[in-house]
């Protein structure tokens, strides 16, 4: 027997495998709302490994408040209408690495919360999915998860604000290695 | 290119250590290892650093909501997918998806993809000299019922080469991806077939080294979902990480 009766430990992860690309994209997904649209921005970046060389094969996801701070239940994230926010979107790295979001800024969920962006990261080679946060820019001071971060790792958990919005890029291992995350019960 | 046996030395390895280390009391691993040498393409695509702590908040309570707007019913069956039948044995894989403490996950989304019957995917990369099948592409989505409960019509997929070591061979497998009712839950998985003789061998599956997590990821043929001159069945229950809002929420009243 697979599982014993009554038995809840979680199942086990395997990694996404580097088949998922005409399975798990979809169009839009992406865009969890269009891009040009006034209060759109950009979340954008590079997956690299160990190497320093980027992933191609990585699939990222997104999972954010709207900009009141509000969290969306609606659905219609795989069939998008333009003009509903569903807070979730997915984008496969390209050739070079860089994976991209259409979405808008975050607002913050409680009274003393910092606005961030919930990611996961998917890719072949990597044998289960990690979790992390993309913070805004700005005044952090008072996350009480960025204070229980060492300092030199703090900035890995930050974007940057470019032209279009954000850059978050992400580090699988070595120098820079992004900051993931692991939850209680997990 | 290592050979197998060489490979398989490795895994051996590995798993005594762990076998050893658990009867010295050490903690049973019931999620693969990040850090798993003999899986290749893992070796720079691992952290280094242990996972930080972070206790949920905002948004990571809560899960992205699909509807019957995002998923159509018939996407729940791979056969039907174009104008005549896929070659291979028809099968139906159902099951349950439950949160760590037992309770079904409703109304959730479930996507698998897999290989056809000849061990082919329809992707780009997949250069197996086995034949496509112009009535298989071999991708499903559905949402769990009330009762946490998911259901698929589609082809027993076949085992299929790749280049990890000399002679490498995937056991058959269906790639699964749910969600929960938080964020945390969020995972991707491979389920496998019973018996098959490639477990043994292959460090994917082996990269989770406590044996009964393993088995965890197998499903069971169950006659009950076979039917009558039409398909074989397997039943494979899924349980999602502990979830945290209902834990979260009474600490909040009282903050
Ligand atoms: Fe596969």
């Amino acid at each position: 027997m697979s599982r014993a009766p009554g038995d809840l430990t979680p199942t086990a992860g395997q990694t996404v495998g580097p088949f998922f690309h005409y399975a798990l994209p979809y169009p839009g997904d992406s865009e969890l709302v269009p891009p040009g649209r006034a209060d759109a921005v950009r979340l954008h970046g590079v997956v690299r490994d160990g190497a320093g060389d980027p992933v191609p094969d990585a699939l990222l996801e997104i999972w954010q408040a709207d900009p009141s701070g509000a969290i969306a239940q609606e659905p219609g994230s795989l069939r998008r209408d333009g003009f509903t926010f569903t807070g979730w979107g997915r984008a496969a790295t390209d050739a070079t690495g860089h994976y991209s979001f259409s979405t808008v800024t975050p607002g913050a969920t409680g009274p003393g919360q910092a606005p961030f962006v919930a990611v996961t990261v998917f890719a072949r080679g990597l044998l289960n999915r990690l979790f992390t946060r993309a913070y805004l820019p700005g005044d952090l001071d008072g996350d009480t998860l960025l204070a229980s971060v060492a300092e030199d790792r703090r900035h890995t958990l930050v974007a940057v604000a470019d032209e279009q919005g954000y850059r978050f890029d992400i580090r699988l291992q070595g120098e820079g290695e992004t900051v993931f995350l692991r939850h209680p019960r997990h | 290119m290592v050979t197998q046996a060489e490979m398989d030395g490795e895994i051996a390895a590995i798993g005594a250590a762990y076998e050893s280390a658990v009867s010295a009391g050490g903690a049973e691993e019931t999620q693969p290892r990040l850090d798993y040498p003999p899986y290749r393409s893992s070796l720079l695509r691992h952290p280094t650093k242990d996972l930080h702590h972070a206790d949920p908040e905002g948004v990571e309570l809560w899960a992205p909501a699909f509807g019957h707007r995002d998923v159509g019913t018939l996407e729940a069956d791979l056969t039907i997918q174009h104008g005549g039948e896929p070659i291979g044995e028809r099968t139906v894989v159902t099951g349950r998806v439950l949160d760590g403490d037992g309770r079904p996950v409703r109304r959730q989304l479930v996507e698998i993809w897999q290989a056809n019957a000849g061990g082919r995917y329809i992707h780009k990369r997949d250069q197996h000299p086995a034949a496509i099948d112009p009535n298989f592409t071999g991708v499903g989505r559905c949402l769990t019922d009330d009762d946490g409960t998911y259901r698929f019509t589609t082809i027993k997929p076949g085992p299929y080469p790749w280049k990890n070591h000399r002679n490498a061979w995937r056991p058959a497998h269906i790639h699964f991806s749910m969600f929960g009712t938080e964020f945390t839950q969020r995972m991707v998985t491979q389920m496998y077939f019973p018996g098959d003789p490639l477990f043994a061998l292959d460090p994917i599956y082996q990269s989770i080294v406590d044996p009964r997590a393993r088995e965890r990821l197998v499903a069971t043929y169950d006659h009950d979902i076979t039917q009558h001159e039409w398909a074989t069945g397997y039943r494979w229950d899924i349980v999602l990480t502990g979830a945290h809002r209902t834990l979260m929420e009474p600490e909040e009243e009282h903050a």
